[in-house]
């Protein structure tokens, strides 16, 4: 670990464009033992009034430093969106997500063991180094949104879930903004050390979710193991039928892409329809057009698959998961 | 005095089930327990001695070579480079230090220097950042890549396998692998070294101190009583901890050399490149039977891999020749010679592949054959040891396999595929547990004081398996005391030699040990007391022989000792000696995404006399559950280009976590073998594991059809062979 600076935020103002920002520290501090990442200046925001879950408008506005645990056992949370319930349970461990805050989380990076190892080529880490997961152990890479310079998977739930609440990042900085979510992770491209489009001197300070979609709630995470494993796929799914019809379909997708993913044509072409295996695997089909596997990770093509029909079997009523 | 035993004959005399304390085999707590839940056990790192300082070991960056230069470190102390530093750990009950020279690199990640700093976070940064000039060489680092060696010693035959195979009613001929396993003990490798003169005394995080004594000396260069080691507690071993390794060794030469006291405590990522792994294995296992199910050919093909320096090989096949009946068999050893981390004993070294494999091979001959699986094995169990006609010194298996049917309830068990609850399929799968008993020499001195306190001691060492509490209640029972009045002293080469922890035997080795010790000091009473040692009662502080009964403080004048030494004797040749038991598990398969999930699991066990139920229990749900990891979850994955382990820390080396486990359900058949010392009691630490992943495959395929033959079965494997 490199020397640094450690200075406890005030307030807002305190924040500055060159120390990094750390919460619960579930992730980065693992970084800065390894010197993965080696901040100069660490800058604590725990103490700042970032927390909170609060109405707003129809829907909630999530402080970015409630914690993981918390959030999960919110009651507005459990009645009007289970599905981010499940995915935060569903995602590290009790102790970690009793020091994992809102913001930290959509912050975490990759678990690709080459961007953990200094010793290999990563181009996140070290830009225009290489990539030597690539023709390395690949089991559990992207096969949706990677490039030839970057092949790691944004490995969380909880941003899965949001992605499918069409949740909203709320950004302040020298010009406070709003992003959805959906556009705030960013694909690697050539540029895989830029994860986020959130800016030095920016700190997200919550997230803000619109009014509850009603609906069947479903996040499946298929791993591993039965706790404390990243996903190998995993689906978080609103669904709403109406008079044998699906109503309303949001899905996205973790542990198969560079970012939390979700595919509009997808949805597109389960609104509307009547529930039906040939439906799914149409949805299916059109999910996985752009997949491409790096060897090891093939077998995500047709989980993904199985993972996705299953959901939407379950969430439609056409079989109990039990 | 010193009363010796070597066990060359049976102990029919059930001597200990007539003592009067009636402590031994109790379910008592873990002695040590308050003072590991309240952190004051102080485990190898936690010692603070004045002035002491942090090394780091600095890791190899290439998988072979040479390295021609170290850099500086700035804000270093030191960069210690030293010949005597050593490449990888020491096997178990090695009598010399292992191969030394850093310079030469025989793996990527193995040790090449070491870095010492006033504190550990500039040493790691220093260790981390330092520049390191090498000549690479280019090697092999897969088994399939290189033309394996066949160590005349490991190949065996008996008839013709071949003939056996293509005369029989029904054969079965695959092909398994397992990848390459981790200890993954909780505590990291650690060691603290101090100086005084020319006497060293190292705390570290060892399992066998009689010979890491031998070991560390050696690679020291130093006399072995210029030398203390300390290992009062530690924290798991699982076979990583039987030899030094690179951070004992370094902290003691660095520590000699800034004349301060050093520690060196590894990474969990260090751990995962610098402790052994167990090798990756790939198994052909060939059987022939006839129409009712009756062995007539057994082959078990083996290939593992390991440095081409290092002389341990996965024992795979160990348990092959003496499990079942075959008059034609065949075992072939394969040794590839490749540079991925040295391979060593991790969890019951042989069987906990090589039975669970096997295992699976049965169950899938049951199945050409149309017999059921518990009938197939009560078949095929020989009456003598096949391959030698020795006698068995004791043999569970039928009883464990009828038991554990009848109590797991193996009759409700469906054909594959036909219970199903929602999207879950259920099934059931069983496996036979085999082991191989040893004993191993064990010294031990209990001294009685005048106030009724017991004090044992030996170097023996207790890493979290109960060894302190048994050694307690056995001095207990044959002193006639209460456990609270009994302490165990472990840890300390400074105490009479014992077998260590390793390989199962150090409860039953040490604890003959201390029965002999407590012998002895019995026959000093009994002589105090005018009377037989055999005619001797011993209870609550009271001596007692016939009419006469007596104060033991009234007996002894200041304290008595005595020692006991135990050695393997002519039972070793004469008998084969094994632990039995039976595997069963029922498991949950998702018919969408593979996942598995074991929703019942039980042993039925068989290990000679019990000596703590608890601490007994404890090792077989522990044993039971690596079983759960070697089914469904452990992977050490290797990059094919350099060799690296690429898991390298507890989230992405996938230990069995508590929502992978069932509650596990452990009996114990009540045993006494005759042939293994006065205790009667076998090794149990590793029984557990031996074919416990084979009955979760199994119960894999019976609710799926599906065979996973590449473990563990995670579930892009079962989703392979799943209908859409």
């Amino acid at each position: 670990m490199r020397e640094f600076t450690y200075h406890r935020a005030a307030s807002i103002a305190d924040l500055s464009p060159d120390a990094t920002i750390i919460a619960g520290g579930t992730n980065l501090l693992d970084l800065m033992k390894l010197e993965v990442m080696a901040p100069p200046a660490l800058v604590d925001i725990t103490h700042l009034d970032l927390g909170g879950v609060e109405p707003e408008g129809e829907g909630l506005r999530i402080g970015a430093l409630v914690r993981n645990s918390d959030l999960a056992a919110h009651p507005v949370i459990r009645r009007d969106y289970p599905v981010l319930s499940r995915a935060l349970l569903a995602g590290a461990s009790g102790q970690l997500r009793n020091m994992a805050t809102t913001g930290g989380n959509l912050m975490q990076r990759t678990r690709c063991p080459y961007f953990y190892d200094r010793r290999m080529a990563c181009n996140k880490r070290d830009p225009g180094a290489g990539c030597a997961a690539i023709g390395g152990v690949t089991r559990n890479h992207a096969i949706l949104g990677a490039s030839d310079h970057c092949i790691a998977t944004y490995p969380g739930d909880m941003a899965v879930a949001l992605m499918a609440l069409d949740a909203v990042v709320e950004i302040d900085g020298p010009t406070p903004r709003r992003v959805p979510l959906a556009d705030f992770h960013l694909l690697p491209g050539d540029t895989p050390h830029l994860e986020t489009v959130l800016e030095p001197g920016e700190i997200i300070t919550a997230v803000i979710l619109p009014a509850p979609p009603g609906g069947q709630h479903r996040y499946r995470k298929v791993r591993d193991r039965a706790s404390y494993a990243f996903a190998l796929v995993s689906v978080a799914a609103v669904i709403a039928t109406d008079g044998g019809r699906i109503s309303h379909a949001a899905l996205a997708f973790g542990g198969v892409a560079t970012k939390p993913w979700r595919d509009p044509e997808v949805e597109a072409l389960l609104k509307g329809s009547e529930p039906s295996d040939a439906l799914f695997r149409e949805a299916a089909d059109i999910l996985l057009r752009p997949a491409r596997d790096w060897g090891e990770n093939q077998f995500k093509i047709p989980l993904l698959r199985r993972a996705l029909i299953a959901t939407l079997r379950d969430a439609t009523g056409m079989e109990t998961a039990a | 005095m010193t009363r010796h035993l070597r066990v060359d004959g049976p102990t029919h005399d059930d001597r200990l089930d007539h003592m009067a304390q009636g402590i031994l085999g109790q379910p008592l707590n873990r002695l040590e327990g308050p003072l590991k839940v309240t952190g004051w056990a102080a485990y190898a790192a936690e010692a603070r001695p004045a002035n002491m300082v942090y090394g780091v070991l600095v890791q190899a960056t290439v998988p072979a070579g040479k390295v021609l230069e170290i850099g500086d470190a700035p804000g270093a102390l030191a960069v210690i480079q030293d010949k005597r530093m050593v490449r990888y750990a020491a096997q178990g009950m090695d009598q010399k230090g292992p191969t030394s020279g850093p310079d030469q690199i025989e793996y990527m990640g193995q040790a090449i220097a070491l870095v010492v700093a006033e504190s550990f976070e500039a040493a790691r940064h220093a260790a981390q950042n330092i520049a390191v000039r090498y000549k690479v060489s280019s090697v092999p680092v897969e088994p399939e890549a290189v033309t394996p060696e066949l160590p005349p010693k490991k190949q065996s035959a008996a008839g013709d396998v071949d003939k056996a195979m293509r005369e029989a009613a029904v054969t079965l001929d695959q092909v398994w692998h397992t990848p390459s396993q981790m200890s993954a003990a909780m505590e990291p490798h650690a060691a603290i070294a101090e100086w005084d003169g020319d006497q060293v005394t190292i705390r570290a995080a060892l399992q066998m101190l009689s010979s890491n004594r031998k070991q560390m000396a050696d690679a020291l260069g130093i006399k072995e009583q210029n030398l203390r080691l300390l290992s009062p507690y530690v924290g798991g071993g699982f076979g990583s901890k039987l030899g030094i390794n690179a951070e004992a060794v370094s902290a003691a030469i660095a520590a000699k050399e800034l004349g301060r006291p050093v520690m060196v405590a590894m990474t969990r990522q260090q751990v995962f490149d610098l402790a052994h792994r167990r090798s990756e294995t790939r198994q052909r296992i060939r059987l022939a039977c006839d129409a009712d199910g009756r062995l007539t050919g057994i082959g078990h093909e083996v290939l593992v891999s390991n440095l081409p320096s290092s002389e341990f090989t996965e024992p795979v096949a160990q348990a092959t020749p003496f499990t079942y009946q075959a008059a034609h068999r065949q075992v072939v050893h394969a040794v590839a010679r490749i540079h991925r981390g040295c391979a060593g004993s991790v969890r019951a070294p042989g069987e906990a592949v090589g039975v669970t494999v096997f295992e699976c091979a049965m169950d899938e001959l049951a199945e050409a054959a149309g017999i059921d699986p518990v009938e197939l094995r009560l078949r095929n169990i020989p009456d003598v040891e096949p391959t030698t006609d020795r006698p068995f010194s004791s043999h569970k298996l039928a009883e464990a396999l009828r038991e554990g049917a009848r109590l797991f309830g193996w009759s409700n068990r469906k054909p594959t595929g036909q219970q199903v609850e929602g999207e879950w399929m259920i099934g059931m799968g069983m496996a036979a547990a085999v082991r191989v008993n040893m004993l191993v020499e064990s010294r031990a001195r209990v001294t009685l004081t005048q106030d009724g306190q017991a004090v044992v001691e030996t170097d023996m060492t207790d890493i979290g398996t109960g060894t302190y509490t048994i050694l307690g209640q056995l001095a207990a029972e044959m002193l006639g005391l209460p456990i609270e009045q009994v302490e165990v002293r472990l840890g300390d080469t400074n105490f009479p030699p014992a077998s260590g922890s390793g390989g199962s035997f150090g409860a039953a080795s040490s604890g003959n040990s201390v029965y002999l010790a407590c012998e002895e000091i019995r026959g000093q009473i009994a002589k105090a007391m005018d009377c037989d040692e055999a005619d001797l009662t011993l209870q609550d502080g009271m001596a007692r022989a016939g009419n006469v009964a007596r104060l033991l403080s009234d007996l002894i004048d200041g304290q008595i000792s005595g020692e006991g030494h135990l050695q393997p004797g002519k039972t070793e040749k004469s008998h084969r000696q094994a632990t039995w038991g039976s595997h069963w598990a029922e498991v949950a398969v998702n018919r969408w995404t593979g996942e598995v999930r074991v929703r019942r699991m039980m042993g039925v066990f068989a290990c000679g006399r019990v000596l703590n139920e608890k601490t007994a229990r404890s090792q077989c749900l522990g044993g039971m559950t690596f079983g759960i990891g070697i089914a469904l979850t452990e992977a050490m994955e290797h990059d094919s280009r350099d060799g690296h382990a690429v898991s390298r820390d507890l989230a992405e080396y996938h230990i069995p976590t508590h929502a992978d486990v069932p509650p596990l359900e452990v009996h114990f058949l009540p045993e006494r073998d005759a042939y293994v010392g006065p205790l009667q009691a076998k090794g149990l630490g590793e029984l557990g594991i031996c074919g416990a992943g084979a009955a979760v495959l199994n119960a894999i395929h019976n609710a799926c059809g599906v065979r996973v033959r590449h473990l563990p079965a995670t579930p892009d494997k079962i989703v392979a062979g799943l209908k859409d």
